[in-house]
C-alpha cells in the first residue's frame, strides 16, 4: 500500500464520518460542525488529486464562509427542541434510502464500466493543472475576460444582498 | 516574461471590441455612486444617466461594426469573444430592450415608491451580462455572462420591498417570486455546468468550435466498440446542457417558474426579464446547439436521434402547453407569462428547420417579440397608479373611452403577438413556418401544423384582452396617465412593429447578417425525424 | 521547530511515491498537533484537578454573572449582512492568490488586470458603506 493509498483511505473515513454525523446528530449545530470535518477531508481529497488550489478553496470559501452563512442561519432560527418535530418525516427514510442505494450502484458502474476519454489521462499525468500557478496563468491570461466579469459578479452579489436584506425604509 | 510574449497580450484593439460591454459596466459602477450622492427625490436623474450610457454603447456598438465591417468574422481575448453577424445584431436587441425597459421604469417605481439607482445599475450589469452571452465563444464566458445576466434579475425580481404602505401583499409577492426563480434558476445553472463538465471532460477543451471539432469523433462507428460509452456521456452532456438551457428560455417541461416569477415581479422588471435575457438566453442556445453541438443535430445511426428530434418534440409541447394555460388567465401577468413560454416553443422551431431561414427567421421573431412584447407591457405599465395594482385583466376595462391612442396601440402589439397579417409577429411566424416547410420532410409539416394550431388559440387569449378594451365596463374612475417616457416607448414600439409587419426587409436582412456564419451546412441526406 | 526539522525531510520531487502530497507533511504535523494540543490539555486537567460538584459550578459560565436567558436565543438578523459581506469578500480574495503566485511573470499588465477587478469591487465596499451595511443600528 502507498502512501498515497493509505491517505486516501484516512480522509475518506473522515468524509463519511463527517457525513454520517451530519445526519446523526439532533443539534442542528452539530450538524454543521460535521460538515466542516467533511469539507476538510473533502480538501485533502482535492489536494490528493493534485488540485491545490481547489483543496484551498474549499477550506477558505466552503469551511470558512459558507458555513458562516450555515451557522448564522441555524442560529438565526435557533428552533427550541420542544419545536422539533423529528417523527413527522419519517416516510422519506423509505424514499431516500433506495435513491441512496441507487446512487452507490451507480456510482459503481461508472467506476467499473466507464472509460475515462484520453485528453483527461493526458492532462493528468504532467500533474501540475491544479496548481496556483497553472489556475493563475489561465485566469490571468486566457480567461482574462471571464475573470474580470465575476468581478462585476461578486459587485453584483454585494447590491442584492443590500438591496434585498435591508428591508427597513430609511 | 516568457509568458506573455508566447500569449500575447490582448491589444487596445482587442479591447475595442467590447467596448460596449465595458461601457455598460463602467455606467453601472458610476450610477451605484451616484445613487448614493443623490438626494432621495432626485434619484431618477440615475435613471437618465443610464439611458445616456446605453445611448453610448449603443454609439460604441455601432462603431464596432464599421470599423470591422471587412474583417468579420474574428475573434478576440483568447478565442472567447466572437465579433461576428450574430453576436453584433444580438447585442443590439439587448441593447434596445435594455434602453426600453429602463425609460419604461421611470414613473412606474415612484408609483410604487421604490425609486432607487440599483434598479437602473443592475439593469445595465444584466445587459452586459447579455452581451456576453450574445458573443461568448467558450463555455466559461458564456456561463460568466449567463450568471451575470441571471443574478441582477434575480434581485430585480424581489426588488419590491415588504412594507410598501400600499398593498402590502405586493412586496410579499415579489419576494416570493424572486426566491422560487432564484433556487430554479439556481438549479438550471447547476445542470448547465454539469453537462459543460461531461463535454469538457469528453473533448478537453471549452471553446465551441473545437468541441464541434471534436465531438463527431465520439460518435464514429468505429469508435464504438472501444469507447462506446464515451458516446453515452455525450448524449448526457448534451442532453443536461439542453434542460438547463430550457429551464433559463422557460420551455415545457421546464417552465413551472415563469409565470410566478412573471406574476410577482415588479411589472416592469417582468417586461424586461421576458424579452432581453430570454433573447440572450436564446443566443446562448444557438450558440451551444447551432455551433458546438452542430454536428449532431442529425447523427447518421439510425439508432440515436440527433437533437433536433428532442427540440422538435420541446417546440410542439411548449407552443401547446404554453397557449392552452393563457386560455384561462385571470391576472394579464400571468396570461403574458403563459404566452410568452408559447412563443418560445414558436422561436425553437427555427432551430428544428436547421436551414437559414429558419435562423434568420429565429433571430427575426426574435427582435419582433422584443418590441410587440415590450409595447404590450407598456400599456400594462400605465394602467399602474395609487388606486390600483393594474395587473388584472379587467382592468383594462374601458380603456378605449379612457386613452383611445394608447388602446389602439395596445391592439397593435397584441394583433402582433397573434400574428396578424401586417405586424411584425407575423412575418417572424411566416420565415418561421417557411424555414419549416423549406426543410420539407414529414415530421416538420406536422409540427408547422401543430404551430399554425396554436396560433389559432393564441387569437383566443388576445382577443380577450381587445375585447376587455373596447366593451368592458369600467369599474372605477381612476384615470390612466402616462408618463412622457414611457409614451415615447410605447409610441416606438408600435412604430417598430408596423415598420417590420410593413416593410421587413431591413429586418430580415439584419437576421439573415445575423446567422450568415452560424450553423453549419445541413448534412447532404435529409433530416429524418 | 519540529516543522522546520519535518520541512528537512521531504522529498524534494513532486512525482514517485508521494505524488501530488508532497510537501504536505508540515501540514499533516500541524494538523496532528493541533488536535494534540486542546486533547492534552483537558486531559491533564482531568488528571490533576480535585472532583468538587456544586450546583453553581454546573452553570454555564458568562462572564461570572449568572445566566440570564436560554442559550439558544435568536441572533440579530443584522449578522447577515456582515456575513454576507464576509462571504463576497472572501470569494474575492480567492482570486488574489493565483495573482500574487504569477505576479513576476505577468508584471505591469497583471497588475492593471487585478487593479480593475480590485475597483470593480472597491465601488461595491463605497456603495455598501455608503448605504449603512457597516453600521450596527
Amino acid at each position: 500500500m502507498t502512501i498515497q493509498q493509505i491517505v486516501f483511505i484516512v480522509f475518506a473515513l473522515i468524509i463519511t464520518a463527517g457525513g454520517v454525523g451530519v445526519l446523526v446528530q439532533r443539534n442542528p449545530l452539530y450538524s454543521a460542525f460535521s460538515l466542516i470535518l467533511s469539507f476538510i477531508g473533502l480538501a485533502a481529497m482535492y489536494i490528493l488529486m493534485g488540485a491545490q488550489f481547489l483543496g484551498v478553496i474549499q477550506i477558505v470559501v466552503y469551511a470558512g464562509a459558507i458555513m458562516v452563512l450555515f451557522v448564522f442561519v441555524i442560529m438565526l432560527l435557533n428552533v427550541r427542541d420542544d419545536e422539533l418535530h423529528p417523527d413527522r418525516h419519517k416516510y422519506l427514510l423509505y424514499i431516500g434510502v433506495p435513491l441512496g442505494l441507487g446512487l452507490i450502484a451507480e456510482v459503481f458502474y461508472v467506476v467499473t464500466r466507464v472509460q475515462i476519454a484520453p485528453a483527461i489521462t493526458d492532462m493528468h499525468a504532467t500533474g501540475t493543472v491544479g496548481t496556483v500557478e497553472r489556475i493563475g496563468v489561465g485566469l490571468l491570461t486566457e480567461y482574462l475576460l471571464p475573470f474580470e466579469a465575476t468581478s462585476v459578479l461578486i459587485l453584483m452579489a454585494v447590491i442584492g444582498a443590500m438591496h434585498l436584506a435591508k428591508r427597513e425604509k430609511e | 516574461m516568457p509568458l506573455l510574449n508566447i500569449l500575447g497580450y490582448p491589444t487596445i484593439y482587442e479591447t475595442f471590441a467590447i467596448l460596449p460591454e465595458l461601457l455598460l459596466v463602467l455606467f453601472g459602477c458610476a450610477a451605484l455612486v451616484l445613487d448614493v450622492l443623490l438626494p432621495r427625490e432626485r434619484k431618477e436623474l440615475t435613471a437618465y444617466f443610464c439611458l445616456a450610457g446605453i445611448g453610448t454603447a449603443l454609439l460604441a456598438l455601432w462603431q464596432v461594426f464599421e470599423t470591422n465591417r471587412i474583417r468579420l468574422p474574428f475573434t478576440v481575448f483568447y478565442g472567447m469573444i466572437a465579433v461576428d453577424g450574430f453576436s453584433l445584431t444580438l447585442r443590439l436587441v439587448a441593447l434596445v430592450a435594455a434602453a426600453l425597459a429602463i425609460a419604461m421604469a421611470v414613473k412606474y417605481l415612484d408609483v410604487e415608491e421604490e425609486q432607487h439607482g440599483e434598479y437602473y445599475a443592475l439593469i445595465l450589469f444584466a445587459t452586459s451580462g447579455m452581451m456576453f452571452l450574445s458573443s461568448g465563444v467558450d463555455f466559461i464566458t458564456l456561463y460568466v455572462g449567463l450568471e451575470l445576466m441571471a443574478l441582477s434579475v434575480y434581485v430585480l425580481v424581489g426588488y419590491l420591498k415588504w412594507n410598501v404602505q400600499f398593498h402590502e401583499k405586493r412586496g410579499e409577492k415579489s419576494s416570493e417570486a424572486a426566491l422560487k426563480y432564484f433556487l430554479m434558476g439556481a438549479f438550471s445553472s447547476a445542470i448547465l455546468l454539469f453537462g459543460f463538465s461531461i463535454i469538457f471532460g469528453l473533448t478537453g477543451t471549452t471553446n465551441v468550435e473545437q468541441v464541434a471539432g471534436l465531438l463527431p469523433g465520439l460518435f464514429k462507428a468505429n469508435m464504438l466498440t472501444t469507447t462506446g460509452d464515451a458516446r453515452l456521456m455525450a448524449i448526457m452532456g448534451i442532453a443536461l446542457v439542453a434542460a438547463g438551457l430550457f429551464f433559463k428560455i422557460a420551455a415545457v417541461p421546464f417552465h413551472m417558474w415563469a409565470p410566478d416569477a412573471y406574476e410577482g415581479a415588479p411589472t416592469s422588471v417582468t417586461a424586461f426579464m421576458s424579452v432581453g435575457p430570454k433573447a440572450a438566453s436564446y443566443a446562448m442556445l444557438a450558440r451551444i446547439f447551432l455551433v458546438a453541438f452542430a454536428p449532431l443535430r442529425v447523427t447518421g445511426d439510425p439508432q440515436i436521434p440527433g437533437w433536433a428530434v428532442m427540440f422538435g418534440v420541446v417546440a410542439a409541447l411548449t407552443m401547446t402547453v404554453g397557449n392552452v394555460a393563457a386560455v384561462t388567465q385571470q391576472n394579464a401577468k400571468r396570461l403574458m407569462a403563459y404566452s410568452s413560454i408559447s412563443h418560445a416553443g414558436f422561436i425553437l422551431l427555427g432551430f428544428v428547420a436547421g436551414n437559414e431561414m429558419g435562423y434568420a427567421g429565429a433571430v427575426f421573431y426574435l427582435m419582433a417579440y422584443t418590441v410587440m412584447n415590450l409595447g404590450a407591457f407598456g400599456v400594462l405599465l400605465s394602467l399602474r397608479s395609487e388606486e390600483r395594482v393594474g395587473d388584472k385583466l379587467d382592468d383594462l376595462n374601458g380603456l378605449y373611452q379612457k386613452q383611445p391612442a394608447l388602446a389602439l396601440m395596445m391592439l397593435v402589439c397584441l394583433l402582433s403577438l397573434a400574428g396578424i397579417p401586417g405586424t411584425g409577429g407575423f412575418m417572424g411566424k411566416f420565415y418561421l413556418f417557411g424555414g419549416l416547410i423549406q426543410a420539407g420532410n414529414k415530421w416538420m409539416n406536422i409540427l408547422a401544423v401543430v404551430a399554425a394550431l396554436n396560433v389559432v388559440i393564441s387569437l383566443y387569449y388576445y382577443a380577450r384582452f381587445i375585447k376587455a378594451m373596447f366593451t368592458g365596463k369600467e369599474k372605477e374612475e381612476a384615470p390612466v396617465t402616462l408618463s412622457p417616457p414611457l409614451h415615447a416607448t410605447i409610441v416606438l414600439t408600435v412604430i417598430l412593429v408596423l415598420v417590420m409587419g410593413l416593410y421587413p426587409q431591413p429586418f430580415s436582412q439584419l437576421s439573415r447578417f445575423a446567422v450568415e456564419r452560424l450553423g453549419p451546412p445541413t448534412p447532404p441526406q435529409a433530416a429524418q425525424k | 521547530m519540529l516543522i522546520c526539522t519535518a520541512l528537512s525531510l521531504l522529498p524534494k520531487e513532486t512525482s514517485g511515491e508521494y505524488g501530488p502530497i508532497a510537501g504536505y507533511v508540515p501540514v499533516v504535523l500541524l494538523l496532528l498537533i493541533a488536535i494534540a494540543f486542546p486533547v492534552a490539555a483537558l486531559a491533564a486537567g482531568r488528571l490533576v484537578r480535585r472532583k468538587v460538584e456544586t450546583p453553581e459550578k454546573q452553570i454555564p459560565y458568562e462572564c461570572g454573572v449568572d445566566p440570564i436567558s436560554d442559550s439558544k436565543d435568536r441572533f440579530s438578523v443584522r449578522y447577515y449582512m456582515i456575513a454576507m459581506l464576509f462571504l463576497v469578500f472572501d470569494v474575492e480574495t480567492i482570486f488574489l492568490f493565483p495573482w500574487a503566485v504569477i505576479y513576476d511573470k505577468l508584471g505591469v499588465f497583471g497588475l492593471v488586470e487585478i487593479l480593475i477587478f480590485l475597483g470593480i469591487l472597491v465601488v461595491g465596499y463605497y456603495y455598501a458603506w455608503r448605504k449603512g451595511a457597516l453600521n450596527w443600528v
